[in-house]
């Protein structure tokens, strides 16, 4: 009874999307929590959205450990200075703990590390040891590291059973291409920019409807009944811009829209649990950092990067209570500077946790430090925790599918192996 | 004694009298499929011009079916046989740097780094009057752009430009139609054709584009900036083939090499590298022996800077160095080309190389670089960058000072490793049979590799005449690319294209940006990675405004039909199934009487409606 209850209301609340804000009532009782432990995701109060960053992001130069010496050792050319006087702040790390801090050009995360809305997880990633980034990201979207054969992604099986009729837009990622992360059986979209997300001629999209939901073909039957069930839910959107929150400032660039996006459809409340955005251009093996810390290539994308976190957390504002941003790369770079002021690929890299719920203001894992003798392979920071880990516990206690088993059927670990991210 | 010899003569006797096949050797060949149930005729027909070709064109299915099926596979077998369409011709004629080595176009339309060398003096001016006009001309406006100081009396407005044309032709200029001002623009200097050009309002500008014949718009984008133009006559190029070329095969299988030997346009000096290299290096060996093209693309510029090689020196260069420089970057081994020359050109990742043989693979290649890599200089061996310390490459040992053989000998070696064999072919395959085609078809495949010395023709034969590609399974079970896609609506729909950036455009909407895959592994060939509901909706889209002629910058010709199955044949080659038919006559009743919605934009009718639906529709999607 319950759960018809609440599929009621929503369905009423997504009818009255294009009237005006819901209202605080309906709001309420439409986000009132499900039982927790349960696999009735139709409670959809619960949101994660991931972020890859894809060609294998140098963790070491993003979440320094400004506080090993051997990491000045191994990057003479390109490592990032410790604050001093002679150096401009934008040029030297904004300490976080006296042992790690952040690119200057994450600054402005830093006031989410005090208000303890970012937790950072140091020496993680998948224990697999390729360096090819095609296998990698493909071993780290579908969740099985090591298995080629795995069809689906991570993301969709991550998916809490939906009670009653999903929403179409449950699963939503941002770009041209439906991830990896987001193949499966649930249905997912990927939605290219909601302002344009709808067939030009109404008669014509009536028509292709029909044939497209009577085709015989399976992948595209199936592709055609999620466009136009999602076409109909974001028309509503579109009949009013969008106006990000106030001190919201999302950068110029493609990842900084697709992140306004998600807010967007968060805040619309037309039922998305979990959310794709990703951000290529981290293979920097040459001319990773200029000749300051504050230019190069890396800063160049950190500075989209951190500006669009920052914002979208500031957008969502209250409703980040309800929302955790965990970001991947595919493994880490080399501990080594190379011979052309970049990094070749690595293993370990790190990951930022993000959110209401996140016990921020920590860096998490077991740092195995820098020297010869603990690098993997004698070149890259070794791994001491795994990403699935990481994944794990915000897929099982923040969207509240505790069936982990399905959700990365060849990993060993258990729940005495998450890092503890999460508030209680 | 004569007794004993009569066994080995029957020996002898028996041999000659059993059949040659028989005695050849002693490996079983691959098992062959049993009774695969074939296409019919009619959809071979259709199948070879949806696999071997971009999609028909009106009447093409007719010609293939006159010419006959075999016949006309061997001609696109040897394209140098085929006499080329006038129309590509003439379309790619104003395309120059097309023509061009990468140094002539870096000195005829310079990179904005290199103009700012120009301005300050470190550079010469380019010799041709015109050409060194434009760009100077490029320079005093896009100082800021450049970086350079801006100048007060450089810049001017659109009447002050005018007033510098003689009296009689600044009304045409002023009000007249975009052929008029095209007419007074062809009449005056260049450096004034600049002024005009670039200070006219952009809607304006715009319509004379459109309304000005291919030389001068070319003119036009230069003064917007030389680069660009390079980059523009690449894409151009690329549709322009795909869509008019008659050797259609050569077109389908230079798409799919330059795939598979990805190089990323945007890559700094690659901008200037990949028109060269696509022609050079890729579409001259698509049918000729796989070990060419693999060293083709190895000494391309375009390739050496992509994956970061001509960077990549012994890693002891420097230690002899008595006074090392603190400033000047540690310079030594980069491991990018090695990796991926295994893993994605030729092994592929299961191909059984070890990290060890990366980095040995990249020593190999140290030295192999290019000459002023940023004025677009071509391959060099560069002796005092190369390692000329022993190497071990997948068990074979590479003796110590062999110099620039090092690389020759990495590329015989792989060339010939049964993993690459089986790995090419299956690429092909997957190309163009199935996303996941029978392994016997492969293993054939790479037998016929290993047995001609990689001749890319005779694994393309044996791929063509085996029953599996005529499998009434492989009939439509791939989906079309992106690219495809568009392609083939342009072809079916026979389209005049003026200028291609809408179509270009709808090509990034769609996932597959020309020449902008960023990672070396190139776009997907399984065709279930393009599927999803942004793309399908952009599909969709694109289907609509081509039949409606919105496309900017293409015309089409859409049969005057209005009955779905005589559109979709015409257009796919097929009929539609009796329930699309159904539902699309049902619509389309529906529509004709539904009453027009105030303040809507006007819904398609009639042919137009009805062929952005065939192009839009799940048959169409499939080739």
């Amino acid at each position: 009874m319950a759960s018809s209850r609440r599929i009621f209301l929503r369905n009423s609340a997504l009818a009255m999307v294009g009237v005006g804000a819901a209202p605080v009532w309906l709001e309420r009782a439409l986000y009132a929590k499900g039982d927790t432990g349960s696999a009735a995701g139709g409670s959809g109060s619960k949101i994660l959205v991931t972020i890859f960053q894809r060609g294998a992001a140098d963790g070491l130069n993003i979440v320094i450990p400004h506080g090993d010496p051997e990491y000045y050792a191994m990057r003479p050319s390109i490592g990032i200075p410790r604050p001093s006087q002679s150096i401009a702040k934008e040029d030297s790390v904004v300490d976080l703990d006296g042992h790690f801090g952040l690119h200057p050009m994450l600054a402005g995360l830093r006031p989410l590390w005090d208000a303890r809305h970012l937790a950072i997880v140091q020496a993680v990633g998948s224990p697999d040891p390729t360096r090819s980034h095609f296998d990698a990201q493909d071993y780290m979207e579908s969740g099985t590291p090591g298995l080629k054969a795995t069809n689906d992604g991570w993301l969709n099986r991550a998916l809490p059973a939906a009670t009653g009729k999903p929403s179409p837009v449950r699963a939503v990622a941002l770009g041209p291409n439906l991830p990896r992360s987001l193949r499966g059986e649930n249905s997912a979209i990927a939605v290219d920019s909601l302002s344009t997300f709808q067939v030009k001629d109404s008669g014509a999209s009536a028509i292709l409807q029909s044939l497209y939901s009577g085709s015989h073909d399976e992948v595209l039957n199936g592709t055609g009944r999620e466009t136009f069930e999602a076409m109909s839910i974001l028309q509503n959107l579109q009949k009013q811009p969008y106006q990000p929150a106030a001190g919201a400032n999302y950068p110029k660039g493609r990842f900084a829209d697709n992140m306004r996006q998600i807010a967007q459809l968060i805040k619309a409340n037309v039922g998305v649990e979990v959310a794709f955005a990703d951000i290529g251009g981290w293979d920097h093996h040459v001319n990773e950092v200029g000749a300051k810390a504050s230019q190069g290539q890396l800063a160049n994308l950190l500075s989209e990067f951190g500006q669009t976190l920052a914002a979208f957390h500031r957008d969502l504002g209250d409703r980040m209570g309800d929302v955790v941003v965990a970001t991947m790369s595919e493994f880490g770079r080399t501990a080594r500077e190379n011979g052309n002021r970049g990094t070749d690929h690595g293993h370990a890299n790190c990951m930022f946790v993000m959110g209401g719920d996140v016990k921020g203001g920590h860096v998490y894992g077991r740092w195995p430090g820098l020297a010869k003798e603990q690098l993997y392979e004698g070149r890259d920071l070794d791994l001491t925790t795994d990403f699935r880990a990481v994944l794990g516990e915000l897929v099982s206690n923040h969207l509240g599918n505790r069936n982990l088993k399905a959700v990365f059927p060849n990993y060993d670990g258990t729940a005495i192996d998450f890092r503890g991210l999460l508030k209680a | 004694m004569r007794t004993r010899s009569l066994p080995s003569a029957c020996l002898i006797v028996s041999l000659a009298l059993v059949p040659a096949f028989a005695r050849k050797k002693k490996a079983v060949p691959p098992a062959r499929p049993a009774a695969i149930v074939q296409m019919t005729n009619s959809e071979k027909t259709l199948h070879a011009l949806n696999r071997l070709a971009f999609g028909p064109r009106p009447g093409d299915l007719q010609t293939l079916d006159e010419t006959g099926l075999k016949k006309w596979i061997e001609e696109q077998l040897h394209p140098e046989s085929i006499p080329e369409n006038p129309d590509l011709e003439a379309k790619l004629l104003p395309l120059e740097t097309l023509r061009m080595s990468s140094l002539e176009m870096v000195r005829k339309y310079p990179p904005n780094n290199l103009v700012k060398q120009m301005v300050d003096g470190k550079v010469p001016w380019p010799e041709d009057p015109q050409t060194r006009t434009v760009i100077q001309k490029v320079a005093q406006r896009y100082r800021d752009k450049l970086g350079l100081a801006t100048d007060e009396k450089d810049q001017f407005t659109f009447d002050q430009a005018v007033a510098a044309v003689p009296q009689e032709q600044q009304e045409f200029l002023k009000g007249g139609t975009p052929e008029q001002k095209v007419a007074v623009l062809q009449s005056l200097p260049v450096a004034q054709q600049f002024d005009i050009v670039t200070t006219m309002p952009p809607d304006q500008r715009r319509k004379m584009f459109e309304a000005a014949p291919l030389s001068m718009r070319r003119r036009m984008q230069t003064f917007a900036g030389t680069q660009q133009v390079v980059n523009q006559d690449l894409a151009d190029g690329k549709l322009y083939r795909a869509v008019y070329s008659n050797r259609q095969l050569e077109e389908v299988l230079t798409d799919f090499w330059y795939n598979h030997f990805n190089v990323y346009l945007d890559k700094g000096a690659d901008r200037y590298m990949v028109t060269a290299y696509e022609r050079d290096a890729i579409r001259p060996f698509v049918l000729g022996k796989f070990k060419d093209l693999l060293l083709a693309t190895a000494q391309s510029p375009a390739m050496l800077f992509y994956l970061d090689n001509f960077q990549s020196v012994r890693s002891d260069i420097d230690a002899d160095n008595k006074k090392p420089d603190a400033k000047r970057a540690k310079r030594g081994l980069n491991e990018n080309y090695g990796r991926e020359l295994m893993e994605l050109h030729t092994l592929g990742v299961d191909g059984g190389y070890t990290q060890k043989d990366v980095t040995e693979v990249a020593r190999c290649f140290t030295g192999w670089t290019i000459r002023e890599p940023r004025r677009g200089g071509g391959f060099e061996f560069n002796e005092k960058q190369h390692d000329q310390g022993e190497k071990h490459v997948l068990g074979v040992t590479i003796p110590a000072n062999g110099g620039i053989e090092d690389g020759y000998k990495v590329i015989e070696i792989l060339s010939h490793q049964p993993a690459t064999a089986h790995f090419i072919s299956k690429s092909l395959a997957v190309r163009f049979v199935s996303d996941t085609p029978p392994e016997a078809l492969v293993g054939r495949m790479a037998e016929t590799f290993q047995k001609t010395d990689g001749d890319l023709r005779e694994v393309l034969r044996t791929m063509v005449y085996a029953p599996e590609f005529w499998a009434q399974d492989a009939y439509h079970a791939k989906i079309k690319s992106p690219f495809e896609m568009v392609i083939s609506a342009l072809r079916a729909t026979n389209a005049d294209i003026d200028f291609t950036n809408a179509v270009a455009n709808q090509l990034n909407q769609l996932g597959e940006p020309l020449y902008r895959k960023q990672e070396p592994t190139g776009y997907s060939n399984k065709s279930s990675e393009w599927m999803n509901s942004a793309a399908l909706l952009g599909r969709m889209n694109f289907a609509l405004n081509l039949a409606a002629n919105h496309v900017n910058g293409v015309k089409v010709e859409v049969p005057t039909t209005t009955d779905p199955d005589q559109m979709a044949r015409s257009l796919m080659g097929t009929e539609l199934t009796p329930a699309s038919l159904q539902i699309v006559q049902s619509g389309l009743t529906a529509e004709a009487a539904a009453t027009p919605v105030k303040g809507a934009p006007k819904p398609a009718s009639g042919p137009s409606l009805v062929a952005g639906l065939t192009l839009g529709s799940p048959d169409f999607q499939r080739r």
